[in-house]
C-alpha cells in the first residue's frame, strides 16, 4: 500500500501525525506530507487507513493498484 | 442585554442568543436539518444558518463568495468611529487572501507540534496548581475556578506578556465574544486590548524580546515592516481566539464527564483512550462558531443569498450531522472515523489547533488524575455562553 498527501487540499489540521507519526512529517506551517516515498508497511496499513478517514480535508489518498517497489 | 421575542419558527427565524438554544441547540439542529438545512433570520440582520456538514465545508471553502471581512456572529450596532484603529479587523481571521495568507504564515509556526510540546510541561503544572486550590473543599467551579485559568496563562507566555493581568484578558475577551450585543462593553472590550497592546509595543521597540509580540512587531515582510495596526490586530486576535474557545472547550468535556459517570469511569480507566476523547469532545461540544459575508448575489442549495448577508458558520451543527457521524448524538470515547470540523475548515483552519488540543487533552488527564469522582452539584445551576462561542461558564461540582 501507498499513500500521498494532496499539498493542494492539505491545511494543517494534523490528524494525520497524531495518529501514525510514523507515516507522515508535519513542517513548521502544519502542512503534512508522507514519510519517503509513502510506502505503508504491513503492520501499518490499518492505522494508514484510519488517518485517510479522519483527515478532515480529504487530502490523504491511497494511491490505487501500485505494488510497492523494491 | 437586550431581551428580544421568543422564536416561534426556527427556520425563519432563528436567534442564536436565546435562551434555551444556548443552552441546548441540538434538538434544534436535527429539527432544522430535516426540515430547512439552512435557516434564516433577520434579527440582526439578513443572516443563514446552516446545520448541514455538507453544506458548512462547501461555504468554507468557497472564499469568492463568503468573505471572512465580517466573522463576527453577532453584528456590531455601536457607532463605528470615523479612523478605526483595526483597519484590517484581526487578521488572518478576518481577511481574505492574500493578506490572510501572509499573516496567517507569521503566526502558524509559533503553534506548530514542536513548539507546543515545549508549553506542555507548564501547562501540566498551571493544572495541578489550580487544582491544589481547590482539592481539600470537596467542590469547585470546574468551569470559573479551573477551564477559565488555564488557556489565557499559556497565552500569556507566548505572548510574552505578564500572566498577573489573566483576569482582565479574560474580562475583555469575554466582553468582545459573550457580550457582543452590548455595544457598550464590546467596544470597551476592543479598546482595553489596544490601549493594554499598544503600551506592551512600545516596551518592544527597542528591546525585543523571545515572545511571539516582539516577532510580531520586527518582522518583515516584502522588505517592509509589518504595519502597526496589523500587529495590534493579530496580537489581539491570538488572545480573543486562544481564550473562549479553549476554556470552553474545556469545561463542556468536563461538564459531559460529570454527566455521563460510565464515560467518566471508562476513561479513568482507559488513559489510552484519551487522544480520541479528546477529538470526540470537541466534535459533539464544539465550541465556536464564525460568520462569513456574501460578496455577491448567489444561490447556494437552492437559498437566494444577497450580497451582504452574513451566513453563520455553524461548525458545531455539522459535527452533529448523522449523515457524516454514526450516531451523531452520541459522545463515543473511542469513536475511530471522526472527521469533525470544530476547528473549522478550508484556508482559516484554526492556527492554534496544535496548543487547544495539548491543552485540552492536559487539562483533562490532571483533572482526571486527582479528581477521578465528581458529579454536578445538584443544587447549584449551570450556565452556558452562546452565539460565537458555546461553553458552560458556571459549572459547580463535588467530589468526595
Ligand atoms: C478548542 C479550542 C479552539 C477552537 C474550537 C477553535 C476554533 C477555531 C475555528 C473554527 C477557526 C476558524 C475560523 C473561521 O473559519 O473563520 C479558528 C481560527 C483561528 N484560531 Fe482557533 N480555536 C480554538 C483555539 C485556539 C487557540 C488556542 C488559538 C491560539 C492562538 C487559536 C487561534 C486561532 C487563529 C489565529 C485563527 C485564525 C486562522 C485563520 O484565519 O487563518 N484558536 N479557530
Ligand atoms: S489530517 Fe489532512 S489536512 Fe490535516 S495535516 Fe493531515 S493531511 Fe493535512
Amino acid at each position: 500500500m501507498r499513500i500521498t498527501v494532496d499539498p493542494l487540499k492539505c491545511q494543517g489540521h494534523a490528524r494525520c501525525f497524531a495518529l501514525v507519526p510514523e507515516l507522515f512529517v508535519v513542517d513548521d506551517y502544519g502542512m503534512s506530507s508522507v514519510k519517503g516515498d509513502g510506502t505503508v508497511a504491513p503492520a501499518l496499513e490499518d492505522r494508514a487507513l484510519l488517518a485517510i478517514a479522519n483527515c478532515p480535508e480529504f487530502a490523504i489518498e491511497e494511491i490505487a493498484g501500485e505494488d510497492p517497489p523494491g | 442585554m437586550a431581551r428580544t421575542s421568543p422564536v416561534t419558527d426556527w427556520s425563519v427565524d432563528f436567534d442564536v442568543l436565546d435562551h434555551d438554544y444556548v443552552a441546548d441547540p441540538f434538538d434544534i439542529w436535527d429539527d432544522l436539518r430535516h426540515r430547512c438545512p439552512i435557516a434564516h433570520s433577520d434579527r440582526r440582520g439578513s443572516t443563514w444558518l446552516p446545520t448541514r456538514y455538507e453544506d458548512v465545508t462547501a461555504i468554507a471553502h468557497d472564499v469568492e463568495h463568503f468573505s471572512s471581512l465580517e466573522v463576527a456572529v453577532i453584528p456590531f450596532d455601536g457607532e463605528e468611529p470615523e479612523e478605526p484603529i483595526l483597519p484590517y479587523g484581526l487578521p488572518p481571521i478576518s481577511a481574505d487572501p492574500p493578506l490572510h495568507t501572509w499573516t496567517r504564515r507569521l503566526l502558524l509556526p509559533w503553534f506548530s507540534h514542536t513548539r507546543v510540546a515545549g508549553y506542555e510541561a507548564m501547562t501540566r503544572e498551571l493544572c495541578s496548581s489550580l487544582i491544589d486550590g481547590f482539592a481539600a473543599r470537596g467542590r469547585a467551579d470546574a468551569a470559573a475556578d479551573y477551564a477559565q485559568q488555564i488557556p489565557v496563562r499559556v497565552i500569556a507566555a507566548i505572548l510574552g506578556v505578564s500572566d498577573s493581568h489573566a483576569d482582565m484578558f479574560t474580562g475583555w475577551v469575554r466582553d468582545v465574544l459573550e457580550f457582543a450585543d452590548d455595544p457598550e462593553r464590546r467596544a470597551g472590550g476592543v479598546q482595553g486590548l489596544i490601549n493594554y497592546f499598544l503600551e506592551e509595543i512600545e516596551h518592544r521597540r527597542d528591546r525585543p524580546g523571545d515572545d511571539l509580540l516582539s516577532m510580531l512587531l520586527h518582522s518583515e515582510v516584502d522588505g517592509a515592516p509589518v504595519e502597526q495596526s496589523l500587529v495590534l490586530g493579530t496580537a489581539a486576535l491570538v488572545l480573543i481566539a486562544g481564550v473562549d474557545t479553549t476554556w470552553s472547550a474545556i469545561g463542556s468535556s468536563l461538564w459531559h464527564l460529570a454527566t455521563h459517570p460510565d464515560d467518566r469511569k471508562r476513561l479513568v480507566a482507559e488513559p489510552d483512550l484519551m487522544p480520541f476523547a479528546v477529538e470526540e469532545l470537541l466534535r459533539a461540544y464544539s465550541p465556536v462558531t464564525m460568520a462569513r459575508v456574501v460578496t455577491h448575489d448567489v444561490e447556494f442549495a437552492h437559498c437566494p443569498m444577497k450580497a451582504g448577508d452574513k451566513i453563520l458558520m455553524n461548525f458545531p451543527a455539522a459535527n452533529r450531522d448523522p449523515e457524516v457521524f454514526e450516531d451523531a448524538d452520541k459522545v463515543v470515547l473511542d469513536r475511530a472515523v471522526n472527521r469533525h470540523v470544530a476547528f473549522g475548515s478550508g484556508i482559516h483552519r484554526c492556527a492554534g489547533s496544535n496548543l487547544a488540543r495539548m491543552e485540552l487533552r492536559v487539562a483533562l488527564e490532571q483533572w482526571l488524575r486527582r479528581v477521578p469522582e465528581f458529579h454536578l452539584d445538584e443544587g447549584q445551576e449551570v450556565t452556558w455562553a452562546g452565539g460565537q462561542v458555546r461553553g458552560p461558564r458556571l459549572l459547580p461540582v463535588v467530589f468526595p
